[in-house]
């Protein structure tokens, strides 16, 4: 080993970059996913299709028809709830995958209600104790990980997913056991009265103005208030969360709570909002989804209305191109898949960058 | 004792794609990475080993078995592989959040599986299916010695991919415990700082297994589109493996990481998901059934708090980036 | 004479503005034990990480067997049989002994733990260790793992020793016995260095010493021929003016009595062991002691961070009734009214947070003042701008993340808060680590404005020069033990440095 073979060469090494201005992160998001759409063009030109008149459809088959808008708003009203429900939790770094179980835990309460309660209760009476009960059964469905984290920090992600695959088995159970339709062939459960489905306004059940009016409170709630900043201290540092007298398990099980409750009232909304019953796939994926969504609107809820508008208008404009190009629907799948993939990849770029290196460099003694 | 001998059978071949899935995240897991891609990687996995025979028998007219399963196996790996890629070079590379990129990755990978599915059909007049040779190769089990009574059916009537899911169990537990290249990466898995300083190369290791674990899942996938006793075999039906790769995560924390007892683990849960086809268990549902493996894992993370020993633990340093400088 | 183990010429190392390393020149020899002696931060640590590849060196050369060589990694000290042992092990929990013995080693062949396991019972016999190769290193006690840790330098094919303050872990039997193990390998020929600040293990255990003093050789002694005395005063160095303000202490007033304060760590080590002292409003209390003696959990045990046996009384400056504060959470603390401020050791990972703006720190510790549910920014902001204002901090605003200003803008950030709020107690914890000579006076300024003000400054440091210069009493602390309270005015750094070695010195004021 002498001096000059062992001379290293300068390596590419990765380092993290100052402050990225937020025009140009923005600038990168917005290319990101230009790149994602770009790779889904040429997959739709492989296929023999324009993708330009492809892209054209998706708009128009979900913007740009009363009645396509409107079940457009029916796709973001969800999934902007269950991102808002997130947020709160991943600001907490609680990685809370359970959001889908949540939201599953609150439509089974809002269906009881809904089938059992519908004669005894006046309309207003019945949505809101469907809603408290949806709420809180969420809430409690989220408490469960979150004591076992507090106390015991058990792993939370796996834990969130597990309960999931809980919630949705019991309304299996329900399904074709106690609440089983005995009028039908293929075991459901019931479609609900008339009396218990939300009333609409502009043709939207009511669950729009709720989620609107919950973008602005949880904006709020994160930004302005005490259990907002202990939630962000939280996530930064345990540590100094202590240091500063906070109650960590505490913070962690009510915001948790809060966090469950949200996806709980999400479910409420599914159920009694847009498929007036309840089956295994009420939630649809939109928790999983939503965690997505929320993860690159960087918990912003303002944000999140456009990332969840944006992924809406792809699932409801995919329906389109399925009719008039013989493109099946899954497309949006892998569209939205490409975007999520591409938007995770371009954060590198925001927060690192290449450099070469001339020597080994260390760290504080 | 006939209803018996057929539930065994049905209950080995529901658990082999679980087993897959497992085995594939296990070694995954190991690395220190969380994939929750699984999934995504088995919808990929399963469309391109169907497209891979489906082509090939369009190709030559008269297809030969083994060059079927040949091509059948290598399509499913490799493409599961490509999406295990995406996410190691996301994960890895870019140190994107392990979490979010494995859910992106499934409602990728089952975009995709989907999509191409459905475009094979179409391309085909409506749905695609393989021959009865291809469909034979999934299903059938060893000549000769499947017809000796009781025996031959409890071991030998199942098809190829079911023995390759049974060694590969075998060869990954055998790898992890007894071989240099598993030690290092279960030390890559435990503390990625640590096995760097023994000069340990880090970031391979983690995209060889995630890769290569990410390519396991993809058979999971191509045995539940190809082989006929979960449905029907060799045709793309919509959203046939949903659910699949979240049991398999759920098998995982289950078998405490051990791919011994994940054979186990699998064995069990498949047996429960098709007990109701062959017993009638009074007083408990069957749909009850299908919690009950989710009910396990959470009951094993919870005991795991409260064990003395540091074994059957995640590995530690599972979802965490490793990034050198920030040592 | 015989070419040297390991010649180091002129090794330079810096971090930042700090110089770690000056231009250090030593030898290690085969067939010797080396100690490598001084004070915290005196580079000691540094140094040797060169040599085991962890740190480049920024300047100067390194011969190994009288050949020039470049370490550039820990797997290029391996090559040349240097081997350090760490005072945080790498090793992996999860595994056995003998399979952390041959992690990342390149040997060909299937994984045979038995013959792992014979050759580390050879190298066990042949020095006198006792290790169970197929134990999980989780099983083991601190003592256990070290020596696997040294087994496994030595399965390696080291031939040279570094080991980083290994007794500090140890229980007197298991440093005898490791003492026994080195020795034994001293006559084998291999060369031995241990890193230490502990006076009389060098003087039981090596043969000869070098002294570093602020990144500075200050010079070799052969053991025998010297006393603690001489390699104490080689140490901490001549006393150095540096002209700290200290005013008088005016009517000092009880303001926290601390009785029979223990604390056992979570691996159940007595980490502070019956401690008794007092301090008084208008003092500045110094805290000595090598680092890891209890200091830390000292203050977080005030500090209600920390659970600690004892009573911690607390005389509120408003003249009310005396309280016990041991046991109280730190919110229960604040909401009892008592005016505590703590300037931890871990600004960033404590004090501040490093994400978050100057504003949003600012009001960590009085967030939840008030009955509304809604954080007041606007105090906080205002008292983000007084800070800056007045302590000169140096930062394009108080709208960008701490993280972003230099590390002695992040401390006045942090003492700014946590005298904002005119404390009766102060404690604070190496608050000039790492800090500029000129901030460090400004946070010495500011110490003795508290003091002047009627507070009571308990400040633990490291620098005896400071201390010395500082404090009105100090109270040196050793091994979790009060070793002794002697008076600033009338106290030498010698005898400071004396105390906190336990060589000399009984309790008392």
């Amino acid at each position: 080993m002498t001096y000059e073979n062992v001379k290293k060469e300068p390596l590419i090494r990765v380092a993290k970059r100052p402050e990225l201005s937020s025009k140009k992160a923005i600038l990168v998001r917005l290319l990101s996913v230009v790149a994602a759409l770009i790779l889904g063009g040429l997959l739709v030109l492989a296929l023999g299709h324009n993708p330009i008149a492809v892209y054209g459809d998706i708009i128009k088959g979900s913007l740009l028809t009363p009645t396509a808008l409107k079940s457009t708003v029916k796709i973001a009203v969800p999934l902007l709830g269950a991102a808002l429900a997130i947020a709160p939790a991943f600001k907490m770094k609680f990685w809370n995958c359970g959001a889908e179980g949540q939201i599953t835990v609150g439509a089974i309460v809002a269906t009881y209600f809904a089938l059992f309660h519908v004669d005894d209760m006046p309309p207003v009476l019945l949505f809101t104790t469907a809603f408290i009960g949806a709420a809180l059964a969420g809430g409690l469905w989220g408490l469960i990980p979150a004591f076992f984290k507090a106390r015991w920090g058990t792993n939370e992600t796996l834990f969130t997913l597990m309960l999931n695959y809980i919630a949705i088995g019991f309304v299996k159970y329900l399904r074709i056991g106690p609440w089983m339709d005995k009028g039908q062939m293929f075991p459901k459960i019931p479609m609900f009265d008339k009396a218990a489905r939300l009333p609409e306004v502009f043709g939207v059940h009511i669950g729009w103005i709720i989620v609107l009016a919950l973008v602005f409170s949880i904006y709020i709630y994160m930004t302005r208030t005490k259990h907002g900043y202990e939630i962000a201290v939280v996530g930064e540092s345990v540590s100094t969360a202590r240091y500063s007298g906070m109650n960590v398990a505490k913070v962690i099980m009510r915001t948790m709570f809060l966090s469950g409750a949200i996806a709980g009232i999400v479910g409420w909304m599914m159920v009694c909002g847009t498929n007036y019953t309840l089956s295994d796939t009420t939630a649809n994926g939109y928790g999983f989804t939503a965690i997505v969504v929320a993860w690159l609107s960087k918990l912003n809820p303002f944000t999140m209305v456009i990332i969840s508008a944006f992924l809406a208008v792809l699932q409801k404009g995919s329906n389109t191109i399925q009719t008039n190009f013989g493109i099946p629907a899954s497309a949006s799948d892998v569209l939205t898949g490409l975007i999520l993939l591409c938007m995770l990849g371009s954060e590198f770029f925001i927060n690192y960058r290449f450099v070469f290196r001339k020597k080994t460099v260390g760290g504080d003694d | 004792m006939d209803t018996f001998l057929n539930f065994i059978v049905a209950s080995v071949l529901a658990a082999t794609p679980l087993l897959f899935g497992t085995l594939g995240e296990i070694l995954t897991e190991k690395s220190g990475h969380l994939n929750l891609g699984v999934e995504g990687m088995m919808f990929m996995g399963g469309v391109a080993g169907l497209a891979g025979t489906y082509y090939y028998e369009k190709a030559v007219g008269e297809p030969n078995a083994l060059i079927a399963a040949v091509i059948g196996v290598v399509c499913a790996f490799l493409c599961a592989m490509l999406g295990a890629l995406i996410y190691s070079f996301l994960t890895i590379t870019l140190r994107a959040n392990q979490n979010v990129t494995g859910l992106a990755l499934t409602t990728f990978g089952t975009g995709f599986g989907n999509f191409f599915g459905e475009i094979m059909g179409t391309a085909a007049g409506g749905y695609v299916s393989v021959g009865t040779v291809i469909k034979a190769v999934f299903d059938e089990g060893i000549p000769v010695l499947q017809d000796i009574p009781i025996i031959g059916k409890l071991l030998f009537s199942y098809n190829f991919l079911v023995y390759i899911a049974v060694a590969m169990a075998i060869v990954l537990a055998y790898f992890l415990n007894k071989t240099r290249t598993g030690l290092n990466l279960r030390a890559v898995g435990e503390s990625p700082a640590t096995a760097d300083a023994a000069g340990i190369p880090v970031t391979a290791y983690k995209y060889l297994a995630t890769c290569i674990g990410g390519g396991i899942c993809g058979l999971g996938g191509l045995y539940i589109v190809m082989n006929s006793a979960n449905g029907t075999g060799g045709v793309w039906v919509h959203n046939s493996i949903s659910g699949y790769g979240w049991l398999a995560v759920a098998i995982v924390i289950f078998a405490t990481w051990s791919p011994v007892k994940a054979l186990i683990c699998s064995l069990v849960i498949g047996s429960l998901s098709v007990l109701p086809y062959y017993y009638q268990i009074p007083f408990i549902h069957s749909a009850i059934y299908e919690i009950f493996p989710y009910l396990a894992t959470v009951a094993v993370l919870i005991m795991i708090i409260f064990r003395k020993k540091k074994n059957n633990l995640p590995p530690a340093s599972l979802g965490l980036a490793y990034f050198r400088e920030e040592r | 004479m015989e070419t040297a183990a390991i010649q180091l010429k002129n090794l330079t190392k810096t971090f930042g503005s700090v110089v770690a390393n000056d231009k250090v020149s030593l030898e290690i020899r085969h067939g010797e034990i080396l100690a490598l002696l001084g004070e915290n931060g005196s580079g000691k640590t540094t140094l040797m990480n060169m040599l085991s590849g962890i740190y480049y060196p920024d300047g100067g050369e390194i011969f190994v067997n009288g050949k020039e060589v470049i370490i550039d990694s820990p797997s290029d000290a391996f090559d040349l049989g240097i081997g350090m042992i760490h005072q945080h092990f790498k090793l992996v929990d999860v595994l056995t002994a003998a399979e952390n013995m041959v992690l990342g080693l390149k040997e060909k062949g299937r994984l045979n733990t038995r013959a792992i396991g014979e050759k580390m019972r050879a190298i066990c016999e042949q020095y006198g260790f006792k290790i169970d190769p197929d134990k999980k290193i989780y099983d083991m006690s601190v003592s256990e793992k070290q020596t696997v840790e040294i087994v496994k330098m030595l399965y390696r094919g080291a031939d040279i020793l570094i080991l980083d303050e290994p007794t500090a872990v140890l229980t007197p039997q298991e440093t005898e016995k490791l003492f026994a193990v080195l020795r034994n390998m001293r006559a084998d020929g291999k060369a031995v260095v241990i890193i230490t600040h502990k006076l009389n293990e060098v003087m039981e255990l090596s043969d000869r010493v070098s002294v570093l003093r602020k990144g500075v050789h200050v010079g070799d002694l052969i053991t025998a021929e010297t006393n603690p005395q001489e390699l104490t005063n080689m140490m901490v160095g001549h006393a150095v003016t540096l002209n700290i303000e200290r005013t008088k202490c005016e009517n000092p007033v009880k303001r926290l009595e601390i009785r029979n304060l223990s604390c056992v760590n979570d691996d159940g080590v007595s980490v502070l062991d019956n401690i008794n002292f007092d301090a008084f409003g208008g003092e500045v209390l110094g805290v000595a002691g090598i680092s890891g003696c209890g200091q830390k959990e000292l203050l977080e045990g005030i500090a209600g961070l920390q659970k600690v046996s004892g009573s911690i009384i607390f005389y509120p400056a408003d003249g009310s009734e005396p309280q016990n504060i041991n046991g109280k959470s730190p919110m229960e603390i604040i909401k009892r009214g008592i005016s505590l401020s703590f300037v931890p050791e871990d600004r960033l990972g404590m004090g501040l947070i490093g994400n978050m703006d100057l504003a949003d720190n600012m009001m960590l510790r009085s967030y939840n003042k008030g009955k509304l549910p809604f954080v007041d920014r606007k105090s906080p902001a205002e008292l983000a701008e007084k800070v800056v204002d007045e302590l000169e901090v140096v930062t394009p605003g108080i709208n960008v993340p701490v993280r972003n200003l230099s590390g002695g803008n992040v401390q006045k950030i942090l003492v700014g808060r946590e005298i904002a709020s005119e404390p009766t107690v102060l404690m604070s914890a190496y608050a000039v680590r790492g800090l500029d000579i000129n901030t460090s006076y400004t946070i010495y300024n500011l110490m003795n404005e508290q003091k002047n003000r009627g507070a009571a400054v308990i400040y633990v440091g490291e620098d005896l020069d400071v201390l010395v210069e500082l404090c009105d009493r100090i109270l040196v602390l050793c091994g979790g033990k009060v070793s002794g309270i002697v008076d600033g005015r009338n106290t030498t750094k010698e005898e400071v440095g004396l105390l906190m070695t336990s060589l000399g010195g009984k309790e008392g004021k």
